[in-house]
């Protein structure tokens, strides 16, 4: 696999030289392989919104950005980004402003200045992916139910045809359902078309189930990083700066607390057979 | 964060100078006499005069300079184009001349002038502004337009209308940053492309914008009702304004100036 991102000495400032001045990120050294599920959690300040739009090319830091092989230090490379990044925001359904989905969806593909038929491929495919029918193609997204408009506007990304997405949050305020539904899709593009996922999320269950690696943001510096066993293995010091561990994690954490042998887990499934193992352990002596 | 973070003209500065302290009413009522001392003055001692108190009232204040510099960035774009206009339209005594267009003597002075009026008007404006709070602003507004509520005017609701759309200045400029760079992130750049396409960007960002509000309206409206606001029957303010004898002294010196500038020339 190689390198598909890559952050070296990132800085970035707010607002310099003025009583608003705040350090949003500092310090930053971070390398994402191609194909890679990443997923980017922290307290809320931490930066991660911050470090996202770094590497969607929206904001400009001190440092080497390098993305998908452009150095995001020129101007040049920053506007050649959009044709294969795709970001999805929080809330993305603020972003839809058609009068019919169709051409919502069509907006992003119509601006590379791909050709009709192209452009009725991907605006298909990509409506096909987030389950929103034919039959919705012609209504106002205005029209839509906010979990529809989410999968919208999340169709509208997709019809770029990314080779990098970068999520932010982007469950937040859908139901049990709605999110499984988007995580799975998520899952599906990482796995199956190799598309390079870097999610931001406060959903730690997601994140233990789904991420391929995790790295810790506080106060604008990575934290931790590593795999989501050996992050979520850490229960104290995330709690420490505000963040919780998925259930399977702190179950596992706290029975090691007491002396028992238990490895990292972060899914239940997992987390069933290691304590099945120390019963049955125990029953043997 | 970037693209609008200039838009800050006559932002609230926090302090505890004698400026900040005095009673907001004695302020919005002192700017009509600064600015009548700045439009009244004729000859150069008239005018001098007419900017200083303007000049003492920043000096208290303790505004720093570069947020003031930056309220100003967007106004001399308008300043040098109108003087220019002034310099070459109004008839007089050549001064210089470059083809068909020749700039006057008179034309300059008064485009000078003119610049400087506007400034001074600008700079008063944005002592206020600077040195009051949104609420107290227009609380005070509310209060000195009681009178006109026998004739039937909605006083209250006008000023409540104006607190509400100065407090989602910030919003709405945070909510167009995020959308822009949505859309941008779908290749509709504000910036670059032709102008077609920069149409199609502006529309992109406008509607989501207009639907944003019109849904945030809503929202206030439910949320304010079911805290059961019902205009202004009975309500009450938490800080009561209250006149010192500094306010009607600093009103009393600010008319007498005025007045002073404005005979100046008979003098």
């Amino acid at each position: 696999m190689s390198k598909i991102i890559e952050i070296e000495n990132l800085q970035l400032t707010y607002a310099p030289n003025t009583s608003l001045q705040r350090q949003a990120l500092q310090n930053i050294n971070l390398t994402v392989e191609s194909g890679e599920f990443r997923a980017i959690i922290g307290p809320q300040g931490s930066g991660k919104s911050t470090l996202l739009q770094v590497m969607a090319g929206l904001e400009v830091g001190l440092g080497k950005v390098i993305v998908d092989g452009l150095d995001l230090r020129q101007k040049k490379n920053r506007r050649m980004l959009w044709q294969r990044v795709g970001v999805i925001f929080q809330q993305p359904e603020r972003q839809l402003f058609e009068d019919s989905l169709y051409n919502d969806v069509a907006y992003g593909p119509k601006n590379i200045g791909l050709s009709s038929e192209e452009i009725e491929r991907r605006v298909k495919t990509a409506l096909k992916k987030v389950k929103l029918g034919e039959e919705y193609y012609p209504l106002s997204p205005f029209k839509l139910s906010g979990g529809q408009q989410r999968r919208a506007a999340i169709a509208g990304i997709l019809a770029m045809e990314p080779k990098i997405l970068l999520l932010d949050e982007p469950t937040a305020g859908l139901d049990p359902k709605g999110r499984q539904e988007i995580m799975n899709l998520f899952s599906e593009l990482c796995r199956k078309q190799g598309i390079t996922m870097i999610m931001v999320s406060h959903d730690m269950e997601e994140v233990a189930h789904r991420a391929d690696k995790v790295t810790v943001l506080q106060k604008g510096t990575v934290f931790l990083e590593g795999g989501p066993q050996e992050i979520f293995a850490q229960g104290n010091q995330l709690t420490e700066i505000g963040l919780a561990v998925p259930f399977a994690s702190e179950l596992a954490n706290a029975l090691r607390e007491r002396g028992k042998n238990v490895s990292n887990v972060t899914t239940l499934a997992d987390a069933e057979r290691e304590v099945g193992k120390m019963l049955r352990r125990r029953n043997g002596h | 964060m970037s693209f609008f973070s200039n838009i800050t003209v006559g932002q609230y500065y926090p302090g505890n100078s004698l400026v900040h302290r005095l009673d907001p009413r004695a302020k919005l009522l002192a700017m009509p006499l600064i600015m009548a001392g700045v439009l009244l003055a004729q000859g150069p001692v008239g005018y001098l005069a007419a900017g200083l108190p303007i000049l003492f009232g920043y000096a208290m204040a303790k505004v720093p300079l570069t947020a003031l510099w930056r309220g100003m960035r967007f106004l001399w774009i308008f300043l040098i184009i109108s003087l220019v206009l002034q310099a070459v339209t109004y008839p007089g005594e050549t001064l210089w001349e470059w083809g068909i267009i020749t700039v006057s003597r008179e034309g300059l002075s008064l485009g000078l002038r003119l610049i400087y009026r506007l400034v001074l008007l600008v700079l008063a404006a944005m002592l206020l502004t600077m040195t009051t709070t949104p609420v107290n602003l227009t609380g005070a507004m509310e209060k000195l337009l009681q009178p006109l509520k026998r004739l039937g005017v909605p006083v209250h609701e006008l000023a409540m209308m104006m607190t509400i759309a100065l407090r989602f200045v910030p919003t709405l400029l945070e909510e167009a940053e995020v959308v822009m760079k949505a859309q941008q992130a779908r290749g509709g750049s504000l910036t670059t492309g032709s102008l077609e396409k920069r149409l199609g960007a502006t529309i992109a960002l406008l509607v989501p914008l207009l639907a944003g509000s019109l849904r945030r309206a809503e929202e206030l409206a439910i949320a304010m009702e079911a805290r059961c606001y019902r205009g202004d029957n009975g309500r009450t303010r938490l800080k009561q304004f209250q006149y010192r004898y500094l306010d009607f002294l600093v009103l009393l010196i600010l008319f007498a100036f005025t007045i002073l500038v404005g005979v100046e020339r008979w003098i």
